[in-house]
């Protein structure tokens, strides 16, 4: 029995790609470079302990004393590490794509949680899309972006979208029966229905995909440091090449640090959200 | 009064692709037949009924009777499969979007078993929340949302949340959500159902109350036989989507229009339901002011009694006599009954339920006098009729009598 040509199929499909819009691409990828290289140059113009006020800020608005120490101490200890650029780096990426993610997912949520055909139809790509290995997304694209930021974005965002839609798309599903007839039986306009009662009763589930679409790109942009990303991820990465086991765990902890604190300040903004409704 | 919704021949079948079933239950088929045959299920089988304006008709059925499914052909929230709506004439199946929204918006409003108050909101902005949609200024909505929050007891609770209510306030912001929207026609969908039975009674009387001052139609569905009495000018009986009876609660409880109608009502306090004016005999003899107390001894003599009603030319009641005081003033020459006092009975009026007049008639020894809107005299109570009145009760729906108002 022949081999079924699917590793031909899409090698010929991404050389398709590439050859008749690779000018655009290019020059896609150059701009947004361009962009992203400048957010991080703000970024390290601000001075290191005003930013560690601003996330303090953050902290205290969130969780309160308990998340605000540990904030503070966790990024102390990263400037401290001398890694501060590295984490800057990581971050704006990680931002970036988590931004992307939440804006093309949210509308697609949205649509799969009222379209019965649409959630039909999305599922499956959306399980494609979590469980294919994340390194496979890497090489589409490298070939269509080229080295640097812009495909680690790209990759980034492609693995880190799913959830902020599926629980978009749950949270729509989960409102109320009754709820969404009081919408339908008041004469709301389906703009209204959505904006009055769906997404502000489905929002908690809404911010956990948030939540959730933020920690998968963390956890992506250090692996696309492969291809050029940059910031932590690549600290790892030359530390696994050169075998610098000491160095390899400093960057590492790094990681972990973001992690923590990104995840702790997303669940925590989306709870002060949620109290506020119902004090 | 006028016809405020008239539905004809109303049918509802769940399932993909109901003309099949349309046809079968044209040819006759049952319910059953039809979901062997087809796997569609007949919601509502056939319906017509009337509701006045300004009237509470209840819709009353066991759970799966296709009660709640009727309310929501009401204002679509489910889509009818045939038949005809009209709502003050206009027929709502053929609504459009827009057109339909508009309908919903400025004639419906409708009340939820579980409240479903908006979580997020407080109790403010759940009860604006039609006007809201409407596109009507916050300043304008809000002050008419405060005023009615008043009227239904929320006063100083505008701006707490959902969360922080009893269930007997959940509803009452479901309730002033409804007037809020100034709709001529309130759904309330078993809307007092998940109370406990102290607030349940509690609200119905507040309905009540409420309905004598701004006299909407009303469409309530329930399934608590004691509350479809309490709060229904007419009741609608409902079994397995098809209409069994409608009729006054008097109707109902009197004619039961068959078995599954008279098990309900069997259970029933009689002296809940029927009022005095039910039990009432009619009030002879009678004697006026003109006449003295020899005609009045002798009218007693020849009716057998030892007291008798006095009127005026006007039937208005003046007062009892009873035969010692006829004596009494005979001997002290008396000519007029116009001259003498006379003794004071009980009067109740003839909608008092029978039920507050047994106390009444248990402290006093002279019958009881019943009178209408003009305070004139239409009947008397003695023990007798009452006792006769609830004994009729556990005879009558022991053998249920096919009859009263059938399928109207």
């Amino acid at each position: 029995m022949p081999k079924f040509p699917l590793a031909a199929i899409i090698d010929q499909i991404v050389k398709w790609l590439v050859e008749n819009f690779g000018v655009v691409l290019d020059a896609f990828s150059e701009s947004c470079g361009e962009i992203i290289k400048g957010f991080e140059k703000y970024l390290n113009i601000v001075p290191w302990w005003l930013l560690i006020l601003f996330f303090a800020v953050l902290a205290w608005k969130a969780g309160g004393w308990k998340l605000t120490v540990g904030t503070v101490l966790g990024l102390f200890f990263i400037y401290n590490l001398k890694l501060w650029p590295a984490f800057l780096s990581t971050l704006v990426l990680v931002l970036l794509s988590a931004l992307v993610s939440i804006v093309i997912g949210i509308p697609l949520g949205i649509i799969a949680g009222r379209s019965d055909r649409f959630h039909w139809f999305i599922t499956p790509i959306l399980d494609f899309m979590q469980t294919m290995p994340s390194f496979v997304y890497l090489i589409p694209a490298l070939l269509l972006f080229g080295i640097g930021k812009v495909p680690a974005v790209f990759a980034t965002v492609i693995f880190a979208m799913p959830p902020v839609i599926r629980l978009t798309d749950l949270g729509i599903r989960q409102v109320p029966v009754d709820l969404v007839e009081v919408g339908t039986a008041f004469g709301s306009t389906p703009w209204q229905l959505l904006w009055k009662i769906q997404l502000p009763v489905a929002l908690p589930t809404l911010m956990a995909g948030i939540n959730q679409t933020m920690m998968l790109s963390l956890s992506m942009v250090v692996i696309a440091s492969m291809i050029g990303a940059g910031g932590l991820g690549a600290g790892v990465l030359e530390a696994i090449g050169q075998l610098k086991i000491g160095m390899g765990f400093e960057y590492g902890v790094a990681v972990v640090i973001m992690a923590i604190i990104l995840d702790r300040l997303s669940q925590g903004i989306g709870r002060s959200l949620r109290t506020e409704d119902r004090k | 009064m006028g016809n405020k919704i008239v539905v004809t021949n109303l049918i509802k079948i769940f399932g993909a692709h109901p003309q099949k079933a349309l046809t079968l239950l044209q040819e006759g088929k049952s319910k059953s037949e039809i979901l062997k045959e087809t796997g569609l299920t007949v919601g509502i089988n056939n319906i017509s009924f009337t509701v006045q304006e300004g009237e509470i008709f209840v819709i009353m059925g066991l759970s799966g009777s296709g009660k709640s499914t009727i309310l929501r052909c009401l204002n679509r929230l489910i889509e009818p499969s045939a038949g005809e709506i009209l709502v003050d004439g206009q027929d709502i199946i053929k609504l459009k979007n827009k057109e339909l929204r508009k309908f919903r918006q400025e004639k419906t409003a409708m009340v939820f078993q579980q409240f479903a108050l908006l979580p997020h909101r407080t109790v403010l902005d759940n009860t604006v929340y039609g006007l809201e949609v409407q596109g009507v200024g916050k300043k304008e909505r809000e002050e008419k949302a405060y005023k009615i929050l008043e009227m239904v007891g929320l006063k100083g609770w505008e701006k707490k949340y959902p969360s922080q209510l009893s269930g007997g306030m959940k509803q009452r912001v479901g309730l002033a959500r409804a007037l809020t929207n100034d709709a001529d026609i309130l759904l309330m969908d078993e809307a007092f159902s998940a109370l406990d039975p102290l607030i349940r009674e509690e609200m119905q009387d507040e309905l009540l109350s409420l309905q004598q001052k701004m006299n909407k139609t009303i469409v309530f569905i329930t399934h608590d036989l004691n509350e479809a009495l309490k709060l229904g000018d007419r009741i609608a009986f409902l079994r397995d989507g098809a209409l069994v009876q409608i009729g006054t609660p008097e109707e109902i409880t009197n004619n039961p229009a068959d078995d599954y109608v008279a098990k309900f009502v069997r259970g029933v306090d009689r002296s809940k339901i029927l009022t005095a004016g039910d039990v009432m005999k009619k009030p002879q003899p009678l004697i006026t002011l003109r006449d003295g107390p020899s005609v009045a001894l002798r009218i007693m003599k020849e009716h057998g009694i030892s007291s008798v009603f006095v009127v005026d030319r006007e039937r208005h009641l003046k007062g009892i006599i009873t035969a010692d005081m006829a004596v009494e003033a005979r001997n002290a020459g008396i000519q007029s009954l116009a001259d003498m006092k006379l003794e004071e009975g009980p009067i109740v009026s003839e909608d008092t339920p029978l039920f507050n007049t047994l106390s009444i008639m248990a402290e006093s020894k002279m019958p009881m006098a019943v009178i209408n809107a003009e305070e004139k005299l239409t009947g008397i109570i003695v023990r007798g009729s009452i006792l006769a009145a609830l004994a009729a009760g556990s005879t009558n729906s022991g053998s249920a009598v096919q009859g009263g108002e059938n399928n109207a």
